[in-house]
């Protein structure tokens, strides 16, 4: 699935916060999007997602232009959302939040849930806790295996390494590698984990004070020299 | 031994009729935080479906198990189409429009049917226990509250729609991003929470008789027990009902029924001072 941003304004009230941003995702890349705290990416995000209200520019998904839609039309025209903080349903047990994954599924669920949960094999030990009731990392797992329920072509990941233990870190790359073959996805990241960024991207933009700055190399994020210069990110 | 089951009947019938005049405002409240002022012309509005579609010659039961909750329903969705859903996550606003609106209905209903009470007579008759005298309608009112109660607990456990309910209640954004419409959520539910005022009110019309103005003799209690119950739709009705009802139906024993209301008024205030957040928002916390 095909992403086209462009000169896209956003504000929260009269404070702006997006002052342009122009990028494209071709079909079956993994775009990176680096950036500090605070520099726009979760509203970035959200405003794909149809949560901030856009200003100005616009977003076209393949063919249409999405730029005024609500957020369960763009879900069901293929974007899938893991957010920042995950934002698991507390008082569902693991498998009904997998349940409210499959909202945009007609029919039985069951099937559904189970292939997903092929990926996941942490989670399928957990399906009847709350979703209130996990760690940090089962709740990210959960927040992906939950948004991969919905069948989605375009996955928007905010921060998914933000407060996780190393160990599971790795095992979201490997799952996030597999997916991207297996699933044909099409994925926007945006990270201040540079290990991670650069471990899964095809192509790293830069993301500062509302707009992209430049683009770089994956390869170029292991020089710390230039690492310091392009962002100001400490390893 | 007879004086305790005709006692113990009109407790289970006070909790039944408590809980029934709630559970509506409760699904509103508890769905969507909307504070319906309008609650008790919903009950009135039910009493007089079902009492007109008596009138033009249509089964009692029909009237009030089906006509009623279908034409309020309606209605309810009809208000938030067109009213509600201008106003949400604006509870001054939200709470304005429905006085208004309350008042609008009362106005609308005293010009088409009059100023005055219109009633059906309690259907069934009444039944001997010992000496004394109870009647079946209050035992049917009260197994319908039973099965009503059941029914709903079944439909958000169990069923695809009370999944989504409970997870857009829970968070509705999110529920988007799911790819559910929040909107279309909330004026199901909306019709939902009114249908049931609208069942309450017609299976109470037979009791009390209607009137235009007859919501306000509800809306305090319907308010308390939903306020006492907190967060947790289900479990707060029954709990609230069942302390309420009882408390009433203790009180006015002792007392006299208005001694018996304003007892449970009482009550109601040293509850919320104790358990601001209901007794749900302390205890069953993850109970529906
Ligand atoms: N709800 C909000 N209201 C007002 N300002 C906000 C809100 N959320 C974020 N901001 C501001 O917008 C800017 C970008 O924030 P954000 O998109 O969260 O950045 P990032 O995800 O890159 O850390 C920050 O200056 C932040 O303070
Ligand atoms: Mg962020």
């Amino acid at each position: 699935m095909m992403l086209k941003v462009r000169d896209l304004h956003a504000a929260y009230g009269r404070i702006p916060v997006l002052y342009g941003v122009t990028f494209s995702v071709a079909e079956g890349q993994f775009v990176g999007v680096l950036g500090h705290n605070g520099m726009g990416k979760t509203s970035l995000l959200r405003a794909l997602m149809g949560f901030l209200p856009v200003a100005g520019g616009t977003v076209v998904l393949d063919q249409a232009d999405i730029t005024d839609w609500p957020a369960y039309r763009r879900s069901r025209a293929g974007i899938g959302y893991v957010p920042q903080g995950r934002d698991i349903f507390p008082n569902l047990s693991v498998l009904d939040n997998l349940r409210m994954g499959c909202a945009k599924v007609d029919g039985n669920d069951a099937p559904v849930i189970d292939s997903v949960l092929e990926d996941f094999p942490r989670l399928k030990r957990l399906l009847d806790r709350l979703g209130g009731a996990l760690s940090g990392g089962e709740q990210q797992l959960l927040a992906i295996a939950r948004c991969l329920c919905g069948k989605p072509d375009l996955l928007l990941l905010d921060e998914p390494t933000e407060g996780i233990q190393p160990s599971i870190i790795d095992e979201i790359i490997e799952l996030l590698e597999r997916l991207k073959q297996s699933r044909r996805l099409t994925v926007v990241l945006v990270e201040q984990n540079l290990d991670f960024i650069a471990a899964l991207s095809d192509r790293i933009l830069l993301i500062q004070k509302g707009r992209i700055t430049r683009e770089v190399s994956p390869g170029s994020l292991k020089d710390p020299d230039l690492v310091g210069e392009f962002v100001g990110v400490e390893r | 031994m007879d004086l305790v089951l005709v006692l113990v009947i009109q407790v289970l019938f006070a909790m039944a009729s408590l809980a029934l005049i709630s559970v509506g405002l409760a699904v509103i409240f508890g769905m969507m935080r909307v504070i319906n002022l309008a609650h008790g012309e919903f009950l009135m509005l039910g009493g007089y479906s079902a009492i007109f579609a008596t009138q033009h010659g249509i089964n009692l039961w029909i009237s009030m198990l089906v006509v009623a909750p279908v034409v309020v329903g309606a209605i309810g969705v009809l208000v938030e189409r067109t009213l509600i859903r201008f106003l949400y996550g604006r509870m001054i606003d939200t709470m304005l429009a429905t006085w208004g609106l309350s008042l609008f209905l009362i106005g609308l209903i005293t010009g088409i049917f009059g100023n005055t009470t219109v009633g059906i007579s309690a259907p069934l008759g009444g039944m001997a226990i010992g000496n004394y005298r109870t009647s079946i309608y209050s035992l049917v009112v009260i197994a319908i509250t039973v099965v009503l109660l059941v029914a709903m607990y079944l439909v958000l456990r169990y069923t695809r729609l009370g999944l989504f309910a409970r997870g857009t209640m829970q968070n509705p954004d999110m529920a988007a991003a799911l790819g559910l419409s929040p909107p279309r959520v909330y004026a199901v539910t909306f019709g939902i929470g009114a249908a049931l005022s609208g069942l309450a009110g017609a299976l109470i019309a037979p009791i009390s008789g209607v009137f235009p103005t007859i919501g306000i003799a509800y809306i305090a209690k319907a308010f308390i027990t939903v306020i006492g119950g907190g967060a947790a739709i289900l479990s707060g009705t029954v709990t609230a009902s069942a302390l309420f009802g009882a408390i009433q139906e203790v009180g006015t024993y002792f007392t006299t029924p208005v001694f018996g209301v304003v007892i449970t008024l009482a009550a109601a205030i040293v509850l919320i001072r104790l358990l601001p957040q209901g007794i749900t928002g302390r205890f069953l916390k993850r109970w529906l």
